[in-house]
């Protein structure tokens, strides 16, 4: 991934950060806490939305507060956490641009030294102390670079609130149409509030030619962030499109309850990749981020791909399984993930495959690292409906034990209506030996490293799905996460 | 070198192992360990090492003026203690190449050094690679993984050459090998000798040492070295078995 010819809503921040037009102060910019009908409203309206949009909003709101409240959260999950209080969350937290820095000094020394690891540069790191950059990762889309170069192809980048207004017939279109409003409680909850995220469109015929990424970052204490993205692939086209997240350190946990909806059309693949790296929390537990997400893609044409890769290391708790409906007949749906989970973190998650179309194909890699008091589950589903004739899935799941205090779970469902269907499955638990250990460390490899080195092995078929950056990042990603995992 | 006194160790919560070693190990000299099946060698071995599933309870281990018993693995090797693995661990998605170039820059980060450039290091390991006649597609797959007992040695080997040691220990790396591959190991060992490195070929059997000529031989019996002496010892020990010792 060369940095010149790369997408990046942080690369060019501090070009853009008086541009923009939040000029206003913090008190101002923040809705009221708590849900209603005219906070939707009030989201809307701030975002000068047309009617459509509002109305759709509306219309989600209302599914949200008189069935899915009623019917709660979904309860299936192998998570545990409190009770969330609707009301008593931010829905609208628009960034401030207000000259208020703070200096490197504020900031705590882990985060530094976690940024440091990372490989964001000091300047870049002087940048995020500072409430700039509080403005352009809080939730809302800032600046997309390479939007006239991409506009000559054809290709729209950009963000939804601006999808909403300039490519208001696509956006009707295909907006719910892999995750109707009504899916789920938080994709409903979504639906009705969500902020901004990204818009992309890749016309017939058209490879597009660099990685598309979107940088997202929670900032505002007690603020919900609820992003929303939409890609669509048209016939013949290919896209590869990256996501990394970060949030900084808080007391009280954030809920992040995201959308993405992929399209894809006849012969065209989509590649969504994701390096998740919300706030986990404290050692102890206390704060990180609730990563309820809905991400869902559909090869709706023939021959059409869509591809999921995940890196999850952060957040206290994530439900999320990107999953494709394997429709078109000849379409293939793939989902590569390494999940980890350390101290008190919680992951349950996995894909779902639905082969509906012919001779449709999927493939499953989900893999599971589980340290400190952590708890993974991997939870995927393959349905093969009576049409989809000749369907096939690969499914692999492995869990990684560090301690003895973690837990790995493995809950596979099968559903198969289809007698042509071929469906394989693999499961594997290990434990980081000692003797693999002893090995490394007697080479002159510390423990740590030698550890690090072990796991990033075991998630290499993972790994080499990213993009070159991204599978480095993924790589250091997995060092810090696993910090005082081991010893 | 290596000075080892009265050494006293056990299985971690288990049974006692070695019961009181004193081994003396100048620069420059080769050491043969012979004994017969559970008699300590390989927990020796491991021990000096440092592996944590021994507990020493008694003695000390010197290694170049250091005491060296609360020493990690890593710091062990890092000082210059190679251990040529009986069974080498196998790690899935690590490549040798991969490896030993952390282990080379671990080495050297420790000494003050900078890490090796790639080019540089690449033209070293296949240097070596073809020395102890390796496959080059085997160093494309991951560590030890599919490899047969004989390749499991040769990576051995290429690895004791790469990261040139001053103490070899060498844990029963003939057994197993065919004629060919126990030239290999020879090679490097001979390929190796000067008077700055020290070797400690623990072994069952005589074999390997019709390749390397050891400077001195000891016996180990239940934990205490029992006798010690030239080759002659170890030709009398193939010729007559370790039972007088029993």
């Amino acid at each position: 991934m060369d940095k010149s010819n790369t997408i990046s809503r942080k690369s060019n921040i501090s070009d853009k950060e008086y541009k923009w037009g939040f000029n206003t102060n913090v008190e101002t910019d923040l809705a009221p806490k708590g849900l209603n009908e005219d906070i939707v409203r009030l989201i809307s309206s701030k975002k000068n939305e047309p009617s459509w949009m509002l109305d759709w909003r509306l219309k989600s709101f209302l599914h949200w507060k008189e069935k899915s409240v009623s019917s709660g959260e979904p309860t299936w999950p192998k998570i545990n956490y409190p009770e969330i209080d609707y009301q008593d969350i931010y829905y609208y937290a628009a960034p401030v641009t207000e000259d208020k820095p703070k200096s490197l000094d504020d900031v705590d020394p882990e985060m530094l030294e976690a940024f440091e690891k990372l490989g964001v540069p000091l300047q870049e790191r002087a940048k995020l102390a500072g409430v700039a950059v509080d403005a352009v990762f809080d939730s809302v889309s800032v600046a997309t670079t390479y939007e006239k170069q991409l506009k000559e192809l054809g290709i729209i980048f950009c963000s939804f609130s601006e999808a909403v207004k300039n490519h208001p017939d696509l956006v009707k279109k295909y907006l719910g149409s892999v995750v109707p409003y009504s899916d789920n409680f938080f994709a409903t909850l979504n639906s009705a509030v969500f902020s901004d995220g990204s818009f992309v469109y890749i016309p017939p015929g058209v490879r597009c030619p660099i990685e598309l990424m979107t940088y997202f970052r929670i900032n505002t204490e007690g603020s919900g962030q609820f992003e929303r993205t939409l890609i669509i692939a048209d016939k013949d086209s290919y896209v590869s499109y990256l996501e990394g997240c970060t949030a900084p350190i808080r007391k009280s946990h954030q809920l992040h309850a995201a959308v993405v909806e992929l399209v894809a059309l006849d012969n065209a693949e989509i590649k969504y990749s994701t390096l998740q790296n919300w706030y986990p929390g404290t050692k102890e537990g206390v704060g990180g981020v609730y990563n309820f997400v809905t991400k869902r893609g559909k090869c709706l044409g023939k021959k059409s791909k869509i591809s999921w890769t995940q890196v999850e290391t952060g957040s206290a708790i994530t439900w999320k399984y990107p999953s494709v409906l394997l429709q078109g007949d000849d379409s293939i749906g793939e989902f590569y993930s390494v999940a980890l989970t350390n101290n008190h973190q919680q992951a349950d998650t996995g894909t779902k495959m639905i082969h509906i179309g012919k001779n449709t194909k999927s493939t499953i890699v989900a893999k599971g690292i589980s340290a400190g008091f952590g708890n993974n589950t991997y939870r995927g589903q393959v349905r093969v409906l009576p049409s989809a004739d000749n369907a096939t899935n690969f499914t692999q799941c492995d869990s990684l034990l560090i301690g003895d205090k973690c837990g790995a779970h493995t809950v596979p469902y099968i559903e198969v209506k289809n007698p042509t269907a071929r469906l394989e499955h693999e499961a594997s638990t290990s434990k980081v030996s000692d003797d693999q250990l002893f090995y490394l460390m007697q080479r002159g490899i510390s423990e740590e490293d030698a550890h690090h080195m072990i796991i990033t092995g075991w998630s290499k078929e993972v790994f080499k799905e990213l993009p070159f950056e991204f599978a480095m990042e993924a790589g250091q990603l997995l060092k810090v996460s696993l910090e005082g995992a081991v010893g | 070198m290596l000075k080892i006194n009265n050494l006293h160790a056990e299985i971690l919560g288990g049974e006692k192992i070695l019961n009181g070693i004193n081994l003396n190990i100048n620069s420059g000299e080769v050491h043969a360990l012979m004994g017969p099946n559970g008699s300590g060698k390989s927990t020796l071995a491991n021990v000096i090492a440092g592996r944590d599933t021994y507990n020493v309870s008694d003695g000390e281990i010197i290694f170049q003026n250091d005491d060296i018993s609360e020493f990690l693995p890593d710091e062990r090797s890092r000082k210059g203690i190679f251990m040529a693995f009986q069974y080498p661990a196998e790690i899935p998605g690590v490549r040798p190449w991969q490896f030993l170039k952390a282990a080379v820059d671990a080495k050297r980060l420790t000494e003050g050094q900078k890490e090796m450039s790639v080019r540089e290091f690449s033209s070293f390991f296949d240097e070596k690679a073809k020395e102890v006649g390796i496959n080059s597609n085997l160093l494309k797959r991951s560590l030890n993984e599919g490899f047969s007992g004989g390749e499991k040695k040769r990576n051995e080997m290429l690895q004791m050459l790469v990261l040139q040691p001053k103490l070899c220990v060498m844990d029963e790396t003939d057994s197993g090998l065919d004629v060919d591959a126990l030239k290999t190991v020879a090679q490097a060992v001979n390929g190796l000798t000067d008077s700055n490195r020290s070797f400690l070929i623990v072994t069952h059997y005589q074999r390997l040492l019709d390749y390397i000529k050891p400077d001195f031989v000891h016996i180990l019996v239940n934990g205490k070295i029992v006798n010690s002496g030239d080759y002659e010892l170890a030709l009398e020990i193939e010729k007559s078995g370790y039972e007088t010792y029993l």
